[in-house]
């Protein structure tokens, strides 16, 4: 493979590197736990190198000395970077935590080389700009996904697996017909070469029809959002936490990038059927939450209903304050919610079962856990100086701006809702109960990497104002898409 | 940055460090825990003399740190910030003295000082807020702080409580949430200045002003505990009597009586407020919060609710005071916030005498209670005089301000209301100390616990001893250079000055 | 031609979605998901058709190969959960097993 500069370097090693670790630790079971530690401590520098250099301006490569539109190019832009920054620290807390979960709940060796594929994916993804390139990526982070979810040894997990691997590929097989009609209609499938070459013709209508059908079915949008409870409450913990961070962002991010580069300028009562989908989903979620009795299906309702956060969105679409609201509050529900997912796990292996009502004494005996699930909380709840008040603060003020009040009132009575499923967790652990006669509480390092993430997330917002100025406005982010010659 | 300029920061930190540490200290380290508490306590108090003497020379203190583009978290020593910080850096460390000696053998209380220092550390940075997003940032870390300690004890009660005060807390949170945004959206800024920062903007969005006013009045005055707001302030009385001390005079409620300052002097300045009617519309909430907070106490037969009503009714004094017109009423408003923290907060450290001593929760049980805890139920008799409107206490002196500054504004129903609530509080207060003192007590005390020769444990008395001193003192000496009268004559001066 | 070809293929496309949904048990959603994607590639090859008489397009049969691996990698995962969630629950259809969500 030949870099056509050297700076290109990082980006191929942010795919490259995963891969290959994932080979090795699948040949060589022994050390595939370190394996995994030393790629994700490496992808984190990578990334954040990448982030450094795309921020004076976006970078593009073509991959073998091909350019697009034959070949693939890879693309990185401050969005993409931010959001491979995120998508490596996660994984590094992530597979700390899974070290120590693993050493008591066997799902196996298998675990590591999964997960590996799953990141190498997920970078893949977000250093795509081809159509096609997008949909072969999705389908490895799909099936990567899935493998994960039957890891765990149970018929429900199996079931919900299968569940999230049929509607995937529906999903998939919508999106690639979609694929199939704009190339059709263009020629083309490198995004920038498409935003140059869109009309509005049926064909174009179609293809944004099902592409965007497809994503949302992935995404888990109300309303086919049925399968996401399942896989992430089922699913062993840390494969939860990569979920409900990451995997499930990853559609959001696709249609983003298709909204504003190919599909600019797509009509008004899409994006607000997006919009208005995503406002159900906030109040759905949430009501659903409140409704579990087990702890982690009320985590995935919460990630149902924070996804309709993301669909915001587009009928906001104009506004620089609403992609950046969008980016941050992804960051930030990244990392809060997969300190909750990690924290579940904790009290899952101590107490033998999540039911809510039963979470005695937890205060008493998991402290760091709870304060990791608390702050988690927080930061879901919307709560200054979180990563995820800022992205709200943002949407509203993007609201505001358009003078769309129903959407700042959907996202402030959000946060109500989910101040309320939160508490009602937290009420519980703080009862009084009798001292269980084993448990010795939680490994230091389960319940201290999900607390790093919760304060991550809750720190975020101190750190947001550098961070937002680097997020481009919009047109920005179609135009670079679009200029950027490869270089 | 030199440590006097981070001083503001210092201030918080100096609850917030020995917070942090004490939550990760076990059970059984005593010492450490106390040492660290009142370590920390009096550092805080030191710093806010310091820099309220340093103030008061002409040194300006302001910090900012960058949230959005254009948005900054500001820390600020101003005039109105700084009075409120010393009220509470006081109390705090009366308080926490008396919390040291009323937990000696609870349960989780590393869990519960840690909190209780985040509480103080909100409430620091909710005085020293120096724009409206930096101070809705404390107020919601105000309710997360104060929640472990509305449930600490873990019943189904303490429970309920906590889930009552949370929605009322976090809806209110909410309501301020949006208020600021939309303010944001009109004025483009949300820095405190006396005098306002809405005039600018009167004219052409008049009807939005007037409804961001009322939304945040709202989200402010459920923790103000104004009518119809106010009903989880007497469910939180489950919690032990430090936290409801806390709650009451110290923190949540005094926090909520300074946002609406807050939110008449340095947002909409008194001039748009008045113009607007909002001013007069919030003397009117105020109003019947009293006269209906003195009713309810009327009926209450447990003590810690009864004084709960009662703040209620307080309480509203202050959001009366600046909201009738005129520097001599907003002087009565504001110089109440110390006046009524200082007596409520010997009322509940009396009860909680009373309570840990001897076991008395409801009032029937306080009959002849005079002779066996002499010196407790001296300075609640002392204090409920001054709720009454007594001189020489201090809260004659608020009312007597507000009264006058009433008829000084041609709004003199305010005099037959302040002659009312005096009655309705004699009307409660007076059985009370008539049964406290001249009646016969009752064989054996529900749950009786001896102190060697004093009538309870010194950690409990002293506090309420010295608190209702001060009380007294201020009243006594009001009118002296540096009491808290002549601050809040200064504040008041300063919003309505052109 | 290359319309009519397209066309069967969405109607296969959509005959299929009807079956997936509806589709009483695994291997039944499996086969259906298998018929979807056929419909899907006989769209691309239909349209890879530019002008009549010359090459057709390449690009499209790229991607149908591409999506021809990618069905029978998922095909196969799923037919290996479907056999464990055979073994385990000791039946065939998705019903039958313990519903995953409330």
């Amino acid at each position: 493979m030949n870099p056509v500069e050297t700076g290109a370097t990082w980006a191929i090693w942010l795919i490259v590197s995963p891969l290959a670790a994932a080979l090795i630790a699948f040949l060589l079971p022994r050390v595939a736990a370190g394996i995994a530690l030393v790629n994700a401590v490496f992808m984190t520098t990578a990334a954040l190198a990448l982030l450094d250099q795309v921020t004076e301006a976006p970078r593009c490569f073509a991959l073998g000395g091909w350019g697009a539109p034959l070949g693939i190019d890879l693309y990185a832009d401050t969005l993409s970077g931010v959001l491979l920054v995120v998508t490596s620290v996660v994984f590094l807390a992530t597979l700390l935590y899974s070290r120590s979960y693993l050493a008591r709940t066997a799902i196996g060796p298998l675990f590591w080389p999964i997960s590996l594929f799953l990141h190498a994916a997920l970078n893949a993804l977000f250093l795509s700009a081809d159509a096609f390139n997008l949909y072969v990526t999705l389908e490895l982070l799909s099936l990567s996904a899935v493998a994960l979810v039957a890891l765990a040894d149970e018929t429900r997990a199996v079931a919900a697996a299968l569940r999230y691997l049929l509607a995937s590929i529906v999903a998939s097989l919508a999106y690639l017909l979609g694929v199939a009609l704009l190339y059709h209609a263009t020629g083309v499938l490198d995004l920038a070469a498409l935003a140059e070459r869109v009309t509005w013709t049926p064909t174009t209508w179609a293809a944004l029809g099902l592409m965007t059908a497809g994503l949302a079915l992935k995404g888990a949008l109300f309303p086919v959002h049925f399968w996401l409870p399942g896989a992430h409450s089922y699913a062993p913990s840390p494969v939860s936490a990569l979920l409900s961070a990451l995997v499930v962002k990853a559609p959001f991010y696709v249609l983003l990038r298709l909204w504003y580069a190919p599909f600019v300028g797509a009509p008004e009562v899409v994006a607000n059927l997006l919009g208005l989908l995503g406002a159900v989903a906030i109040v759905w979620g949430s009501v659903q939450a409140l409704r579990q009795e087990r702890l982690k299906l009320l985590i995935a309702y919460s990630t149902v209903a924070q996804i309709g956060y993301l669909f915001l969105l587009f009928p906001l679409a104009q506004t620089r304050s609403a992609l950046q609201g969008v980016t941050v509050f992804i960051l930030g529900h990244a990392l809060a919610k997969a300190a909750m997912f990690l924290a579940a796990g904790n009290i899952y292996q101590y107490l033998g079962h999540d039911r809510i009502r039963d979470l005695r004494r937890v205060a008493r005996e998991l402290p760091v856990t709870l304060a990791a699930f608390a702050v988690g909380g927080v930061c879901i709840m919307g709560l200054p100086p979180s990563g995820n008040f800022i992205g709200k603060w943002l949407l509203i003020e993007a609201a505001f701006e358009q003078g769309d009040w129903g959407w700042a009132v959907i996202i402030v009575a959000g946060g109500l809702l989910s101040a309320a499923y939160v508490f009602r967790v937290l009420g519980h652990a703080f009862t009084l109960g009798k001292k269980r006669a084993e448990g010795t509480g939680a490994p230091a390092t389960m319940a201290w990497t999900a607390f790093g993430l919760a304060l991550l997330a809750l720190m975020l917002g101190l750190a947001a104002a550098p961070l937002i100025d680097i997020i481009g406005s919009p047109v920005a982010v179609a135009v670079a898409i679009a200029a950027v010659p490869a270089q | 940055m030199s440590w006097q300029a981070a001083l503001p920061l210092l201030v918080l930190g100096s609850s917030l460090l020995p917070g942090l540490v004490i939550f990760a200290l076990p059970e059984r380290s005593r010492t450490l825990r106390t040492t660290l508490n009142l370590g920390g306590a009096v550092v805080k108090l030191a710093l806010v003399v310091w820099m309220i003497w340093q103030s008061g020379q002409g040194v300006n203190y302001e910090l900012r740190a960058a949230l959005l583009p254009g948005l900054d978290l500001v820390l600020r020593g101003s005039e109105l910030g700084l009075f409120f910080v010393g009220l509470s850096a006081l109390l705090w460390l009366v308080t926490t003295i008396y919390a040291v000696g009323y937990l000696e053998d609870s349960p989780n209380r590393s869990r519960f000082f840690g909190f209780f220092s985040l509480c103080v550390t909100a409430t620091a940075g909710a005085a020293l807020a120096g724009n409206l997003i930096t101070f809705l940032a404390f107020y919601e870390m105000l309710t997360l702080a104060t929640y472990p300690l509305v449930v600490h004890r873990g019943t189904a009660a303490a429970r309920h409580a906590g889930r009552v005060y949370l929605a009322y807390t976090i809806g209110g949170g909410g309501l301020v949430t949006l208020g600021t945004l939309w303010l944001y959206s009109i004025t483009g800024t949300l820095e405190f200045q006396p005098g306002g920062v809405v005039a600018a903007f009167v004219d052409s969005e008049a009807r939005a002003l007037s409804a961001i006013f009322v939304v945040l009045a709202a989200g402010i005055g459920v923790k103000a505990a104004l009518v119809p707001l106010h009903s989880w302030l007497p469910t939180a009385m489950v919690a032990p009597a430090p936290v409801s001390a806390l709650l009451h005079a110290v923190a949540v409620v005094k926090v909520g009586a300074f946002g609406l300052m807050r939110l008449v002097f340095s947002i909409y300045g008194v001039d748009v407020a008045t113009g607007l009617g909002l001013a007069q519309g919030l003397a009117v909430v105020a109003a019947i919060t009293i006269i209906y907070g003195s009713l309810r106490a009327l009926s209450q037969r447990n003590l810690k609710r009864l004084l709960a009503y009662s703040t209620v009714s307080q309480l509203a004094f202050i959001a009366l005071g600046i909201s009738i017109g005129g520097a001599v009423a907003a002087t009565g408003g504001i110089v109440h916030l110390v006046h009524q923290g200082l007596m409520k907060i010997t009322l509940f450290f009396a009860a909680g005498n009373l309570a840990e001593t001897l076991g008395v929760h409801e009032i029937r049980d306080m009959r002849g209670v005079g002779r066996r805890m002499p010196w407790s139920m001296a300075a609640f008799t002392l204090c409920a005089f001054g709720m009454i409107g007594t001189p020489p206490m201090a809260g004659f002196v608020s009312k007597w301000y507000l009264g006058v500054g009433a008829v000084d504004s041609d709004a003199s129903w305010v005099v037959w209301l302040l002659a009312a609530s005096s009655i309705l509080n004699a009307a409660y207060f007076l059985p009370i100390i008539r049964a406290i003192w001249f009646e016969a007590a009752p064989e054996q005390w529900p749950k009786e616990r001896t102190f060697g020769r004093a009538e309870t444990s010194l950690m409990l008395l002293l506090p309420t001893l010295f608190t209702a001193a001060v009380a007294l003192a201020v009243g006594l000496f009001a009118s002296t250079p540096y009491s808290p009268l002549e601050w809040a004559r200064l504040i008041a001066a300063r919003q309505y000055a052109p | 031609m290359p319309l009519l070809y397209s066309l069967a293929g969405i109607a296969l496309f959509c005959i299929a979605l009807r079956a997936v949904i509806l589709a009483t048990a695994p291997l039944r959603a499996i086969l259906a998901v298998n018929v979807m994607s056929s419909g899907v590639f006989l769209v691309l090859v239909a349209l890879a058709r530019r002008t009549p008489g010359l090459m057709p397009d390449p690009v499209p049969h790229a991607m149908v190969i591409t999506g021809i691996v990618v069905a029978v990698s998922a095909t196969a995962m799923a037919i290996v959960l479907t056999q464990r969630l055979r073994a385990a629950a000791g039946t065939n259809t998705t019903e039958d097993a313990p519903r995953a969500d409330p």
